[in-house]
């Protein structure tokens, strides 16, 4: 199946590749990779489900014995939380909407045959898998896995007298500067993809919005990376090698690693919040027939987002002892950045007005996404304001705050897009009702969970505290009460995923065969086979492409759809 | 329907050359996430030298050999200007590249001798990695771009190899060189910043 059509002069001679079994674990095809990704990923998201769980349930009913797991101590308590948060970040959002659906849609969405680099694509899924084996393997060392918060501030993380878990600490920071190669492969892959392997005839703006926005959150990962990097070095040397540049006692600064933490961690934020943002636009024309609102505008107000997301990161660190002059500038920073993103909505918004709405799973996930989202960012307006954040800091505001981020992002937003491009995946369609069910159950068991906790912030109730009843004042029934409702809900949320794997795993093998274009679509992935054979298209009938991608309901023609790839 | 929506008439679909090889593309992408990681350990040097008011080098601790460190830098930029004459040469098949080519890895190869040198004298004058925060960030950023330097030599190395067989392909080339002009390039940031 070697390819290289006229209109894609490839420097690379693709690599057949292993027959059988190996075929799916040693593939350079871009689909694969994907899907590798995306297992890994909802595999992981059990894992960091699972973890939730516990510490939900210690929180609930302080020193029961849990099913499943047993009594937590408050060192298993610090692992927990500290892997959830890491795991779910890392290991679920991270792959899963940029690694995913990146290396699936791109090269489909563009009309390419494969990625330009596609061994290294390989390569980085394979890092990948073994950062995420390493985070798995860190929860059995002696020690136990490590309880530094997923921030790992030092002197507490850098310090194994401190955190009392050396050897899960280290693990923790080798895994997470793996997973951070395995990206930054996947992202010179991906952008340079879309720069030199775009279908004849496709311009700039004829670019499917989510190909953009999970290219410019690649440029954003790429720019934001590397202090990160500079101090995952500078942590490792203080835990191993006895240096000490996050030590004051040797003249080091502790606060120096929430800098560099923080200029990579907020921009991670806009990294997974922009993919996420790319399905929902997509979905949302597709089952509005209406073409996009504004293409240009999504388009530039990402860009905008993402510079300015390089200059609000000391937000984190308003009660750090940083300057109150600086904490001024980042506090309007932090407000302006909100514009952007308001902008985004209200164009979402804008497409929805007078459309020919379809309330199919896709549009259901898309649009309950809008709404969630929408929480996360207005609670986010009070934490970017110093004065407002010395209060709510490391409270359960914050917590509540930014599950309404990442939770839409990286669980509603991936329910989204597989939902949507499942039939493209696998060649089946999904079960609208079970679908239906699982997306009421999910999303109403989200805002018990994180209602409460907003509540509880605000009446003070402090983050990463193993037992209230330790805290006078913070366990009283009625506080109590909301933590078992909160608990409660973690428990249908979780419980409702058996739905969806079982929706998923039976459409897969004996779902409705599905169409080439079942959502009457006009970006290139539906116009190959579902799913799609290698090389994406016959390598004589590789797709042109004629206009825009959004071109629903045109005046004057019979369909409402016009593909990217008929002629005119 | 959308109304008052015009449909753009254009000319038929024509496969559009690439921007540059892919090879050098994704060498600057990967390039910039590099300066982004010096940047950051630089950044974290000037701030932890700023903190200790006035007292640097740390007491107890050796002056950094600035004087001395000059003619490695200079060795470096000259390794790097010899391989742009290599290209050019190259391109212009007169012949001389193979010889400039092993000029430019010569003098990338003395610059990483003499940075040894320096580390032997600086560790016998009780700069260690963990004497001072001073010792910690030269050894870690000095060592970081010492190991850049060490695999971009390789690199040129095997350029070296590829030309002389007459083998080389033109991006393949181009790219190692991206990545060579990095390290070349970065070095003299880190020469003012860190050993003045």
């Amino acid at each position: 199946m070697a390819h290289s059509s006229t209109a894609h002069a490839h420097e690379h001679a693709h690599d057949h590749g292993p027959q059988g079994i190996l075929k799916y674990i040693w593939s350079t095809d871009h689909k694969i990779i994907g899907m590798q990704y995306m297992f890994t990923g909802m595999f992981m998201a059990l894992i960091g489900g699972f973890m939730a769980y516990t510490f939900r349930m210690q929180l609930a009913f302080p020193g029961a014995d849990i099913p499943l797991f047993g009594v937590v101590s408050p060192g298993e308590y610090n692992a927990l939380v500290t892997n959830h948060g890491s795991i779910m970040i890392f290991w679920v959002a991270m792959p899963v909407l940029i690694a995913a659906f990146g290396n699936y849609l791109i090269p489909l969405m563009i009309g390419a045959d494969d990625m330009v680099f596609p061994r290294l694509n390989r390569l980085s899924y394979q890092i990948f898998l073994l950062s995420a084996i390493l985070i798995i393997a860190s929860q059995f060392v002696p020690g136990g896995g490590f309880g530094g918060a997923w921030t790992s501030y030092p002197p507490l993380s850098a310090n194994p007298a401190y955190n009392l878990t050396g050897l899960g600490a280290t693990m923790w920071l080798l895994a997470v500067a793996l997973e951070f190669v395995a990206f930054l492969l996947g992202g010179i892959n991906f952008i340079v993809t879309l720069m030199n392997a775009r279908a004849p005839g496709m311009r700039a703006y004829d670019i499917p919005i989510v190909v953009w926005m999970i290219v410019i959150a690649s440029i954003l990962f790429m720019l934001s990376v590397g202090p990160l990097m500079a101090g995952a070095v500078m942590l490792l040397f203080d835990q191993t090698l006895g240096t000490g540049f996050f030590d004051p006692g040797t003249g080091g600064d502790p606060i120096l690693w929430q800098h560099l933490f923080w200029f990579f961690g907020h921009p991670e934020v806009y990294v997974v919040l922009l993919p996420a943002l790319g399905f929902v636009a997509e979905i949302i024309t597709v089952f509005s027939r209406k073409k996009l609102f504004g293409y240009k505008t999504v388009l530039y107000t990402a860009v905008a987002t993402a510079i300015l997301s390089f200059f609000v990161w000391a937000h984190h660190q308003f009660v750090a002892g940083i300057d109150p002059r600086m904490a001024n500038v980042f506090t309007v920073t932090t407000l302006l950045i909100s514009i952007p993103i308001a902008e985004v909505l209200f164009v979402i918004i804008a497409t929805l007005y007078r459309g020919s709405i379809t309330l199919t799973v896709p549009m259901l996930w898309a649009l309950a996404f809008v709404a969630e989202f929408l929480i996360g960012g207005v609670t986010g307006i009070f934490l970017g304001a110093s004065g407002a954040d010395i209060y709510f800091h490391d409270t359960y505001f914050v917590l509540a705050h930014f599950h309404y981020t990442f939770f839409p992002i990286a669980i509603i937003g991936t329910f989204a897009a597989v939902t949507m491009w499942f039939p493209k995946m696998f060649g089946r369609m999904m079960n609208e009702k079970l679908g239906r069910i699982h997306f009421w159950l999910t999303v109403t068991a989200f805002n018990f969970i994180f209602i409460p906790l907003f509540i509880l912030g605000t009446a003070g109730q402090h983050r990463r505290i193993y037992d209230y009843n330790h805290f006078p004042q913070l366990a009283t029934e009625g506080l109590q009460d909301l933590r078992i409702v909160a608990t409660t809900a973690t428990v249908v949320l979780l419980l409702s995923q058996v739905l969806f794997l079982f929706n998923f795993f039976h459409s897969l093998f004996k779902g409705e065969k599905a169409p080439d274009n079942p959502w009457k679509s006009n970006t290139l992935e539906w116009t190959t086979s579902s799913p799609p054979p290698h090389g994406n298209w016959p390598p004589d009938a590789m797709p042109n492409v004629y206009r825009g991608p959004y071109e629903y309901s045109v005046e004057g023609r019979e369909d409402d759809y016009w593909p990217q790839n008929q002629p005119a | 329907m959308t109304e008052g929506q015009v449909v753009e008439l254009r000319p038929a679909p024509v496969a559009r050359p690439k921007i540059m090889p892919d090879g050098v593309m994704g060498m600057l992408i990967f390039v910039f996430t590099e300066v982004m990681f010096f940047a950051g350990f630089i950044s974290a040097f000037s701030v932890v030298r700023a903190r200790a008011d006035g007292v640097w080098p740390p007491p107890g601790q050796p002056t950094l050999p600035f004087e001395q460190t000059a003619m490695n830098t200079t060795l470096l930029l000259a390794s790097g200007a010899v391989t742009w004459s290599a290209w050019l040469a190259w391109r212009r098949q007169t012949g001389k590249a193979a010889t400039r080519l092993l000029v430019a890895i010569v003098l990338g190869a003395g610059f990483v001798a003499l940075q040894g040198r320096e580390w032997v004298a600086l560790l016998a004058q009780g700069l260690t990695l963990t004497s001072s925060s001073l010792g910690s960030f030269f050894y870690v950023i000095v060592g970081a771009h010492g190991l850049h330097a060490l695999a971009a030599i390789s690199a040129l190395a095997w350029s070296w190899v590829k030309l002389r067989k007459g083998e080389l392909p033109a991006s393949a080339f181009a790219t190692v060189q991206v990545f060579w002009y990095f390290v070349v390039l970065i070095w003299p940031f880190i020469y003012f910043q860190v050993y003045r």
